[in-house]
């Protein structure tokens, strides 16, 4: 059944991509979508026994074959399912079908449609080995697969050049990170001797205190290891300071930001640290570098996110930032609460995107939310639809009930986690989410707000022949609602409810730090009523701003054009990379192109090496020159040569 | 003196070159008295003597010194005439479909090639300063005729002319050689020589005549600086007889020169290497360079062939069992490739006759494929490209260089090796990459055949002959130490 899961995919990506232009587009995408239905419904029948009986009893593995034997490198093809693995099966899958089904209306009109769901099932593949690898080489490839697929999705339209540069940038800004993972990989190694997780586990307690040199500094291997693989972490869930690649990758089509860039790929840092988590515990500085990291990219993007204008940009902004508010999780050591968000942020994030494709679908790819508005009367579906995931989003929730969107459930739990870990570190992550949780209340409605309220500043003709989208696309929507509404309360026990909870469901999967959630169930009234209370701050402010006083916003950026351009440009990341990194490196190429290949190795070596033999050659032809006494000379020079030469040499004299 | 010639029986070591003068003496008058048309069954009945002689040496060998020490039959010389026989074999092949258009067609022409190679034979196994002399200058003088067989062509003549000149030119430096060897060892036998060497001081006198003796069978391998004539010949001699010169001869030069340092001067080893290794650099460089300027593809394999020496050559410079057994296999090789090539030049005829300009290579593939093909093995093999024969050859003679720690010699040795691939590719890629410009003959079915062996033997080297060929060489190569 693993197999299949897994596998599937594979054979579907294979059929689309190499027999395609055979069968047609439209075979192509019943055969890849059909296959990703059964994978989905298969992960929801290995899940549910787990989430509602013992959590998994026995850790499932299916070795498919031996694969590496070097030395004491002994790595097999395993495919493991524990509790951890079964969450991110069922939201890979469930997501990958809809997102299948879905991109079947929205990309009906592309001519290449084999190639792109070919694709997605390739990415849904490489995923699937991800979250089931045994071994930390396993989780590598599917690491890197997933990565390929992305970059050949961000760039599926290869014949716009935006698109190819964003799909550039993705693919190197991922590089930095995975250098960072493969060295993280080579130090677990060195240390742990063995990169078999559960091996791997099992030495930690002997390597706490060994200490490495690594660039000059005397550190703990163990956190080296940690660090090192947490940046790999960074790169692939676009955490501050590698984070640039994530606006940009919504160059590609609306499903792939979807299943891709909101649900999935991207929060395989989530997961990769949660599955190691016992080496993380092991470290408490590399800890607390996840949990700053995260808070500062949580606030961050949320900051961003205020001020885009591009429907799909504030989308992935906000993506960036709840990806902080997991790994602040991670951090605080409530790993449960991480993949629960993980987990709810899946549904609302890709009905969300999905929500935006069906409105730039509607609105012929117009993605500029300033030439929108008004648009709920025509389209109320997708209005609806959107309404939900922004609902469940900003965490809409009355604290201490059991109502409210999986958002609410998700993203307090964190909340209340950060506050638990306390010291300085803790209330700055704490107050950076609540801060974070404003904003994104903010930017959520004000996404509403210019898209479907208000009177519409869309071109007329624009306007007037917007459209519902078809049902094809409407369904997957009506899924992943059900699922943006039920999946916190759903499943708050198994994440965040008591521990013994959490530890029946999770069973030894990832590590549970019983003082942190004890802490966190136990935190103060307000703490509990912050994120709400900024919620609806930010509602009413993105009410008044967009509602009230249309006119505001301008103004306001009028009036303060510093902050404002500040975040417009995104915190000027895209320029300082260019200037510290894009073009030094752009001149050193230059540098070696044009000095070193093109004028010292082609022109004066190869080519002034070919001008010699030329020269020496002409030199010899003319030697022959066909006159007897020459040739009789020559041979007389040559005998008067090897004679003084035996002479001298030979010592005669 | 008295004679150690006491029966018949004790001729045995010389039987084979008794019956190629008896057989050549009977063809002469033959020939002489039957008609022209006869040539064609004359040359039948050389190659079946040929192949009698060769069969003899390989089924019956006898070996021993005879003549008062003045002919050698051992395992070694048993090896290098069979090369040689097999090579003069062959050459009368190469000449059966062009015998007309190269004047060929006479009987003249199998006597002198059978003398020639009896020269040779008597080269291989002279183990006397005077049977050495004899051999080479019977084989030379037959040779020179053969160059100037085409009495029409005004290229033959000269180069028969310039040949016999410069021949004469280098029998005197090694005439002059052996009469100063003689007069400071007061000895003309081989191992003689050796042991007053080996008994007195390396005299000034010696070494002259060692150059003087070198130099002139230098001379015989084209070694620069004592190659001028070979692109000339080359070029002017009919292209079989070309072949045969680019063959067997090379193979009875190398086997005399290897027999006179290891036997006669072993002693002063530090000294012929010397020479030696003059040799071989020279010839690889000015090789290389040289034929990258060369339109015409004989005067190319001249070039080719000096550069092939000059590699043999590093094998004898390492004055090792090892770098002799390389150089044996290296002639072995050499002559596979040499005779496949030349098989392939003479099926490059169109209409008009036979062509010989590189450029006439053009588009061969589509139009000749099997030629072309054939021709691209032997060129990759001549470079040195593995898996092909070619590489071995050369990959045993650096290595005995390097086990001789001769560094510098194998560096320079590649590198000449990397240049001289300019010149192979450029066929290559003239026969795979232009557009044809002629049509071609279809070739004689015994050249197909000798094209076909030697792109197998090339092919398949690896696999079907080398080590055979590695166990002989170091076997017969015991013979000299």
């Amino acid at each position: 059944m693993v197999e299949a899961i897994v596998f599937l995919p594979l054979v579907g990506a294979l059929i689309a991509g190499l027999l395609g232009h055979k069968i047609g587009d439209r075979a192509s995408e019943i055969i890849t979508s059909s296959l990703l239905v059964i994978s989905a419904i298969l992960s929801w029948i290995i899940f549910f026994p787990i989430a509602f009986g013992n959590g998994a009893e026995e850790v499932i593995k299916v070795e498919i074959m031996r694969w590496i034997e070097v030395g004491d490198l002994d790595l097999r093809w395993v495919l493991r399912v524990d509790s951890l693995t079964a969450v991110m099966l069922v939201v890979v899958s469930s997501v990958s079908s809809l997102v299948h089904i879905y991109s079947i209306g929205y990309m009906a009109d592309d001519p290449s449609r084999s190639r792109f769901f070919a694709y997605l099932s390739l990415f849904t593949f490489a995923m699937l080995m991800l979250v089931t690898a045994d071994n930390l080489l396993q989780l590598f490839f599917g690491w890197e697969g997933v990565g390929l697929a992305s970059y050949l999705l961000i760039g599926f339209w290869y014949k716009r050049p935006s698109a190819n540069a964003a799909a550039i940038k993705a693919f190197i800004v991922n590089r930095v990170g995975d250098f960072g993972f493969a060295l993280g990989i080579f130090a677990t190694f060195v240390l742990l001797g063995s990169i078999d997780i559960d091996m791997a586990f099992s030495a930690i307690e002997g390597a706490k205190n060994i200490s490495i040199s690594f660039l000059g500094a005397e550190l703990n291997a163990l956190t080296l290891a940690a660090l090192l693989l947490f940046m790999g972490a960074m790169g692939k869930s676009a955490q501050f300071l590698l984070h640039t690649w994530l606006p940009d990758a919504m160059e590609g089509p609306t499903p792939v930001s979807a299943l891709i860039h909101a649900a999935t790929m991207v929060t395989a840092g989530v997961f990769m640290v949660a599955r190691l988590s016992p080496i993380f515990d092991a470290s408490t500085f590399a800890m607390s570098v996840v949990l700053v990291v995260g808070a500062i990219t949580a606030f961050f993007a949320a900051t961003i996110g205020l001020v885009q204008n591009d429907i799909k940009r504030v989308i992935a902004y906000s993506t960036c930032s709840q990806l902080g508010y997991m790994f602040v999780a991670l951090g605080a050591g409530a790993y449960s609460a991480g993949i629960y968000h993980l987990f709810t942020h899946a549904f609302f994030k890709a009905l969300l995107f999905l929500g935006a494709g069906s409105v730039i679908h509607a609105m012929h790819h117009e993605q500029d939310m300033r030439k929108m508005g008004g648009l709920r009367k025509k389209i109320p579906i997708t209005y609806i639809m959107m309404i939900i995931g922004t609902l469940a989003l900003t965490g809409v929730g009355i604290p201490g009930t059991s109502f409210g969107f999986a958002g609410f459930f998700s993203k307090d739990s964190i909340i209340e986690a950060a506050y638990a870990v306390g010291g300085p570190l803790g209330n700055f992550a704490f107050w950076s989410l609540v801060l974070a949780a404003l904003f994104t209340s903010f930017y959520s409605w004000r996404l509403i707000h210019m898209t479907f309220h208000g009177s519409t500043r869309a071109e007329q003709h624009n306007y007037e022949k917007a459209h519902e989208s078809p049902n094809i696309m409407l369904v997957p929507l009506y899924f992943l609602a059900i699922g943006s509404i039920f999946a916190g309360v759903l499943f708050y026990d198994q994440f965040f409810g008591k521990e013994k909870y959490i530890e029946a469901f999770f069973a030894n999967s990832i590590i549970i730090v019983g003082h942190i959630i004890e802490a966190a169930h136990n935190a103060p009234t307000w703490v509990k009523w912050s994120a709400t209370f900024a919620m609806l701050l930010g509602f009413v402010s993105a009410y008044w701003m967009y509602i009230l006083q249309p006119s505001l916003p301008a103004r306001l950026a009028k009036a303060m054009p510093i902050p404002y351009q500040f975040l417009l440009n995104k915190w000027y990341f895209d320029e300082l990379y260019d200037v510290i990194f894009v073009k030094p490196t752009i001149r050193l190429g230059n540098f070696l192109w044009k000095k070193m290949d093109d004028k010292l190795i082609d022109n004066m070596i190869i080519e002034g090496l070919g001008r010699k033999v030329q020269l020496v050659t002409a030199k010899f032809v003319k030697l022959q020159s066909g006159y007897l006494y020459h040739y009789a000379f020559a041979m007389l020079i040559g005998i008067a040569a090897l004679l003084t030469w035996e002479v001298v040499a030979g010592g005669l004299l | 003196m008295n004679s150690d010639i006491t029966n018949f029986s004790s001729l045995a070591p010389i039987f084979p070159e008794l019956i190629i003068i008896i057989g050549a003496i009977i063809i002469l008058m033959a020939g002489a008295f039957l008609k022209k048309q006869a040539s064609v069954g004359l040359a039948g009945i050389t190659i079946a003597l040929l192949l009698v002689v060769s069969l003899l040496i390989i089924l019956f060998p006898t070996d021993g010194i005879i003549l008062n020490g003045a002919f050698i039959q051992d395992s070694f010389a048993r090896y290098m005439k069979i090369l040689l026989l097999a090579s003069s074999l062959f050459a009368i092949i190469l000449s059966l479909s062009s015998a007309k258009e190269n004047s060929l067609d006479r009987f003249e022409y199998s006597v002198l090639l059978l003398f020639a190679t009896l020269g040779m034979m008597i080269m291989v196994s002279a183990n006397d300063l005077m049977s050495l002399y004899i051999g080479v200058e019977m084989q030379a003088l037959s040779l020179y005729v053969l160059a100037a067989m085409r009495r029409e062509s005004s290229k033959a003549s000269e180069a028969g002319l310039k040949y016999f000149v410069l021949g004469a030119l280098s029998s005197g430096m090694l005439l002059y050689g052996a009469s100063l060897i003689y007069g400071f060892t007061g000895q003309t036998q081989l191992d003689e020589i050796a042991k007053i060497i080996m008994l007195g001081d390396r005299s000034i006198g010696l070494i002259f005549g060692l150059v003087f003796l070198l130099a002139g069978l230098a001379f015989k391998i084209s070694a620069v600086p004592f190659h001028m004539w070979t692109p000339d010949v080359y070029e002017g001699a009919p292209t079989p007889v070309t072949a045969f010169f680019a063959s067997a001869p090379k193979v009875a030069a190398m086997a005399l020169l290897i027999r006179l340092v290891m036997e006669s001067f072993e002693p002063v080893s530090q000294d012929w290497r010397q020479i030696v290794i003059f040799l071989s650099i020279a010839s690889m460089i000015l090789a290389s360079f040289a034929a990258i300027g060369q339109k015409n593809l004989k005067r190319l394999i001249a070039y080719s062939s000096i550069g092939h020496m000059g590699f043999a050559l590093v094998g004898l410079s390492a004055g090792s069992l090892v770098g002799v057994q390389a150089v044996a296999i290296y002639m072995a090789i050499y002559v596979i490739m040499t005779l496949g090539l030349f098989a392939a030049i003479l099926s490059l005829k169109n209409q008009n006759g036979y062509v010989e300009n590189i450029t006439d290579l053009r588009g061969l593939a589509q139009t000749n494929p099997f030629v072309a093909a054939i021709i691209a093995i032997i060129m990759f093999s001549l470079i040195g490209l593995p898996p092909l024969a070619g590489f071995f050859a050369k990959w045993h003679v650096f290595l005995a260089a390097i086990e001789a720690k001769l560094f510098l010699l194998s560096i320079i040795g590649v590198l000449a090796s990397a240049v001289s691939a300019f010149y192979y590719i450029r066929i290559i890629i003239l026969m795979y990459v232009y557009e044809p410009e002629q049509q071609f003959i279809k070739a004689q079915p015994e050249l197909r055949f000798i094209m076909a062996l030697s792109g197998f033997l090339i092919l398949t080297y690896y696999f079907s002959i080398a080590a055979p060929l590695t166990n002989i060489t170091r076997f017969v190569v015991g013979s000299l130490f």
